[in-house]
């Protein structure tokens, strides 16, 4: 009797009042959250008549109707999507891998070497912390466009002024970012010294050090600095929306001005719209612990 | 959620190992530091110190004559414009409204789903997928939804039995800023469940444990057990929500352009207005100017709430 009873793996939890008005509750919140986005996946499959037929109904949610791919073909028509995507990835795809090389080598300079000045650079950066980029997108607006251009035409050294309307405008600026060097930086101090130190003793260089033993021990820090770096790098609005004019530079964001002229047409605006949050969404769903954990590793100490 | 949670301890508390004695040339740590020092020096520090002083010139985007000083001028138009006080009310407007809404329902958000189990992960990630969807295609969706005959009206009245006929949100000017208020929490509160949570996670279960022994009520574990364990996360998430409220400016572009009749004009969506579309760059650094100190007045308080426990 007793022994069928213990053979239980976990007791069973009381079904109690709050805990069902609780599941409801999370349950509501599922629709409150998920429906918004399923409304654009299925829209993006209707013809605008049908989006519009269906508004008054749970139909706008359902996958239903007549169904096709046209709007897909009505946003390339109309869009250079392609172009947008593949410059909003290889842009970020630049952002993340030169910010994770040089934001991590400063960190290790600030986490392992003990030197003069170390505590000034490390406060210089910890107080940009908490500066908005929208503080100061206009003055550095107004800078790059004083930037000097260095290029080289038949041997000769050629120089101009301005950065406006370039892939470089939209990547350099955001490459070292004091929040990932912080990242790294909490990240290193929890490696134990003794292991440096050994290496050290066997002659490593510094250099060695950080590409040897302390990167290969950080995945979990390169994890999370690659993700809180790429969500803004493909969100990017602000600043191409100001720096960029011609229209093959243009990354994701921007092409939604494309839609919003006299008629909108939302049919191929719901396909846009899908087709740049899709890469995200997929690698946020196969990488889903990692994401929120990265999340949650920004806020504890902040 | 294991693995999750053990990233976020490892990355956030770092343990204490002795530091090592040895003195490093200081060349040998300036050459690990300076790409990244210099990238920030051109792209932050300098854009920031030009911002204090822009703001005291005639400065413009594009001009073939240098910039020149013209003093306090800046800042007398911006106190005496009357966009810029309507702007900063609307600015005001939306963090008063988005700061306390926003913090505690995404508490609400960690306290339904904190806690092991596949489910509990399932809604996780559900309440997450709107932060990591762009604000750009937030935007758009919820102007879809926002029309006269969309969504949202739809919705209300079904659940109304044709009471409520809504309205045209974004283009009414009482509406248009509390349509932007409840999209903008609906795409990020799920941000800040995650940090709640994170927060959640450190408070030890023995103090839940004895506060059953000696029967406390549920309200009464979350009033004297909880509330105080978030005491450091609520500080963080007030300040970053308040500091992002400050910086609105996507939302307002895609969906309304500032109107109708700047009713939801903010203080970035009149700098960028100014600075770019009509290339003021003086103007735009003094307005840039008042939202930084407006920054730095809200970290500097975090500051002092939290002074006794530093960052080192």
């Amino acid at each position: 009797m007793t022994a069928s009873h213990s053979a239980a793996p976990r007791p069973r939890r009381k079904v109690t009042a709050g805990g069902i008005g609780a599941h409801a509750g999370r349950i509501v919140l599922v629709l409150f959250f998920a429906f918004p986005i399923v409304f654009m996946f299925v829209s993006s499959l209707k013809p605008d008549e049908q989006i519009f037929a269906d508004l008054g109904s749970l139909r706008a949610f359902l996958p239903v109707g007549h169904l096709s791919l046209d709007n897909y073909q009505a946003t390339f028509d109309k869009v250079p999507a392609g172009r947008f995507l593949l410059n909003s990835i290889v842009m970020s795809g630049v952002i993340v891998v030169l910010g994770l090389f040089i934001n991590s080598l400063a960190a290790f300079g600030l986490s392992r070497m003990q030197w003069r000045g170390r505590g000034f650079v490390l406060s210089m950066v910890l107080a940009t912390l908490v500066v908005p980029f929208e503080t100061f997108a206009l003055p550095l607006l107004w800078w790059v466009n004083k930037l000097p251009n260095v290029g080289f035409s038949d041997g000769i050294l050629i120089l101009s002024q301005g950065w406006l309307d370039s892939y470089k405008v939209q990547v350099i600026p955001f490459i070292a970012n004091a929040f990932s060097i912080y990242l790294f930086y909490s990240y290193f101090q929890s490696i134990p010294r003794d292991l440096d130190e050994a290496a050290k003793v066997d002659g490593a260089s510094w250099f060695r050090i950080y590409r040897s033993i302390i990167m290969p021990l950080s995945g979990p820090a390169i994890a999370t600095v690659s993700i809180l770096t790429f969500l803004p790098a493909w969100n990017q609005y602000l600043w191409p929306l100001m720096v960029v004019q011609s229209e093959e530079l243009r990354p994701v964001m921007v092409g939604v001005s494309y839609f919003f002229q006299l008629n909108v047409e939302w049919g191929p605006m719901m396909a846009y719209s899908t087709l740049i949050t899709l890469p995200v969404l997929a690698l946020f769903l196969a990488f889903q612990r990692s994401f929120i954990g990265s999340i949650a590793s920004t806020g504890v100490k902040g | 959620m294991s693995s999750t949670i053990t990233t976020a301890e490892v990355a956030t508390t770092p343990q204490k190992h002795p530091k090592s004695k040895v003195k490093t040339k200081s060349w040998k740590g300036l050459a690990f530091t300076s790409p990244a020092i210099l990238l920030l020096t051109i792209f932050f520090f300098v854009p920031v110190i030009l911002c204090f002083v822009l703001a005291f010139t005639n400065a413009r985007l594009i001009s073939p004559e240098p910039a020149r000083f013209t003093g306090l001028d800046n800042f007398q138009r911006l106190f005496t414009d009357p966009l810029f006080w309507k702007s900063l009310r609307n600015t005001l407007y939306f963090t008063v409204v988005v700061v306390p809404a926003q913090s505690a329902l995404a508490l609400l958000l960690a306290l339904l789903v904190n806690g092991q189990g596949r489910g509990k992960n399932f809604f996780r990630t559900v309440y997450f997928v709107p932060v990591v969807t762009s604000i750009v295609v937030v935007s758009i969706l919820w102007r879809f939804m926002y029309a006269p005959d969309g969504l949202v009206n739809n919705l209300l009245q079904a659940v109304s039995f044709n009471v409520i006929q809504g309205t045209d949100w974004l283009s009414n000017p009482s509406t248009a800023m509390p349509a932007i208020i409840f999209m903008s929490i609906w795409q990020a509160v799920g941000f800040h469940m995650v940090i709640w949570l994170s927060g959640l996670q450190t408070i030890p279960g023995e103090q839940y444990e004895a506060a059953a022994i000696d029967g406390a009520t549920a309200w009464q574990k979350f009033r004297y057990v909880t509330w105080p364990g978030l005491k450091d996360t609520r500080t963080f998430i007030l300040v970053t929500i308040t500091i992002a409220a400050f910086s609105l400016f996507a939302q307002i572009s895609v969906m309304t352009n500032g109107g109708p009749l700047d009713a939801t004009s903010t203080v970035v969506f009149q700098a960028v207005r100014t600075g770019y579309s009509q290339q003021q760059t003086g103007y735009a650094s003094a307005i840039s100017l008042f939202l930084f100190v407006l920054v730095l007045t809200v970290s500097l308080v975090q500051r002092y709430l939290s002074r006794d426990k530093d960052l080192r």
